[in-house]
């Protein structure tokens, strides 16, 4: 991953070295990847933000307040005082500076010195809104075709069911080809709940009105996301499950051969039980934050080269990688859920074969 | 913190509180408001189609056997009709051997009668023909007797034909 990113901001950072030459530098590099994270203001054009609220846990018990209060600051010179306490804010966190502070300091390497990150940050940041947005907007859409079958009749999906149907449809199949037939209903709920929250989450990250929120593509939510389904795999992990772990040869060999073999099977079989989940959390994350800063190193271009007419390229092809990256929502959303109802499948199955 | 971890992959744990919180509320509301209804009008659908198809595909069957059914009584009576002609073809064809074969019978029969009878009467004919014909030549044979015997001559020329005819033998 870190090689993959390393490559990215040194593809980025040479392009940047080559355009600047003058005193004011554009950093493509470090504003694609502020771009990708997460953020206490939703930026949709210079002069124009949507202020969000700040929830801080401090010391001092709960201190709430809204972004704006930091003036668009991000590089922790603004100072805003509550409780007498004071926060700055620095690359879109909060810190907390320390006491008789009067304003940030930073040492050789840009690390701040006299301020500590608040960890128990529980702001409605960017993609916390956006989470607040994906579960409305699904909501929405899907009570709303459910009462479609109550209306009519059921012989054939009405309105917006016309829409949702085949998306409901395919995903119950995904849990049935890779859950054994008479288990797999128990955790449609869950895996329909699981591909429409990345499926929207992705395609709201691709809306650029809105300062496409990486919210799918945001570690913290990927990590939840797997997190959540491998605790539903253990939870209903049975016995087969189990002895497949610690005995993956089965009856194949006698006990005296296996002995060797497990002393290099066991240790990767207990990994993959925790490495599974692992993947899918990175898989979904690199993917669609890949994506993001793609669209903003294609269009930094631009910037980077400080011509208009660099947009000749860059502009097509951002509009190439947006499309693919439809592409992309689409399949990484399957993919999870796929992968999610192969874990759980793998973890229920029956000792009949 | 000994690692300085990359912003991006550094998880917030803001983010994964409003998230789980998120996400379970939107799991339960959508089990129950969307999901629940939504899977169980589309398995229902699903259930009836089948059963639609079922149905079909039994009355199809059905409707062959019933047809293949037809098919059998339309043949059998078929069978049964040539049969009867058949049969009705013979017997008449009996009844007309029968016929003839009595026919002749009788025939030969009376035939025979008539012969018989034509035989009685032919040898009652001869018969009488004979008698007849016996009577005849008594009257001739007295007629001629009388003329030969009628002259000593003649009597004596009889008497000597007799009596060559003897010596020859």
């Amino acid at each position: 991953m870190k090689k993959f990113f390393g490559l990215i901001l040194a593809t980025v950072f040479s392009l940047s070295a080559l355009a600047s030459g003058g005193d004011k530098e554009f950093n493509a590099a470090e504003h694609a990847i502020h771009h990708a994270l997460d953020a206490h203001e939703i930026h949709i054009a210079d002069a124009i933000t949507i202020p969000l609220p700040v929830i801080l846990w401090t010391e001092n018990g709960l201190v709430m307040f809204m972004s704006s209060e930091f003036h668009h600051d991000d590089s922790g010179h603004h100072i805003v005082e509550k409780d007498g306490m004071s926060f700055v804010k620095l690359h879109e966190k909060i810190y907390q500076l320390e006491a008789g502070a009067h304003g940030i300091e930073f040492d050789a390497e840009g690390h701040p010195t006299n301020a500590k990150k608040i960890t128990t940050d529980f702001s409605i940041t960017k993609n916390v809104f956006a989470m607040f947005l994906v579960a409305f907007f699904l909501l929405f859409v899907f009570i709303k075709s459910a009462k479609n079958y109550k209306k009519h009749d059921t012989l054939s999906p009405k309105g917006i069911a016309k829409w949702t149907e085949p998306g409901v449809v395919f995903v119950q199949d995904i849990a049935k080809e890779n859950i054994e037939a008479d288990k797999f209903r128990k955790f449609v709920p869950y895996l329909l709940t699981l591909f429409f929250f990345i499926f929207f989450g992705n395609l709201l990250g691709l809306i650029p009105f809105i300062s496409n929120p990486n919210m799918t593509g945001s570690i913290s939510i990927t990590i939840l996301l797997a997190a959540i389904t491998f605790f539903i795999q253990m939870k209903n992990s049975r016995k087969t499950y189990w002895l497949h772990i610690v005995d993956p040869l089965g009856n194949s060999m006698p006990l005296i051969a296996k002995i060797p073999l497990y002393v290099i099977l066991l240790p990767i079989e207990i990994a993959g039980i925790f490495i599974k989940p692992i993947a899918l959390l990175i898989r979904l994350f690199a993917n669609i934050t890949a994506g993001h800063i793609i669209v903003v190193s294609l269009i930094a271009i631009i910037f980077v080269q400080t011509s208009g007419w660099w947009g000749f390229l860059s502009v097509p092809m951002t509009l190439f990688i947006s499309v693919l990256e439809l592409l992309v929502a689409f399949l990484q959303a399957y993919i999870f859920t796929m992968l999610a109802a192969m874990y759980i499948g793998s973890a229920v199955e029956s000792a009949h074969h | 913190m000994l690692l300085e971890l990359h912003p991006l992959i550094t998880p917030a744990w803001g983010q994964i509180f409003w998230g789980g919180i998120v996400f379970i509320i939107l799991l339960f509301l959508l089990k129950k408001f969307a999901w629940g209804p939504m899977l169980s009008a589309v398995n229902e659908r699903e259930k009836a189609i089948e059963e639609s198809v079922n149905l079909a595909q039994k009355t199809q069957a059905e409707m062959k056997q019933l047809q293949a059914q037809n098919e059998n009584l339309l043949k059998e009576a078929r069978a049964e009709r040539d049969k009867m002609i058949r049969e009705a073809s013979e017997t008449s064809k009996q009844v007309i051997a029968d016929a003839k074969q009595a026919a002749k019978g009788e025939a030969d029969k009376i035939i025979k009668d008539a012969q018989v009878v034509i035989n009685s009467e032919k040898q009652a004919a001869v018969a009488e023909l004979k008698t007849q014909m016996a009577a005849f030549s008594l009257e001739i044979a007295e007629k001629v007797i009388k003329g030969e015997l009628s002259s000593d001559d003649k009597q004596k020329a009889l008497a000597e034909k007799l009596a060559d005819s003897i010596s020859v033998n």
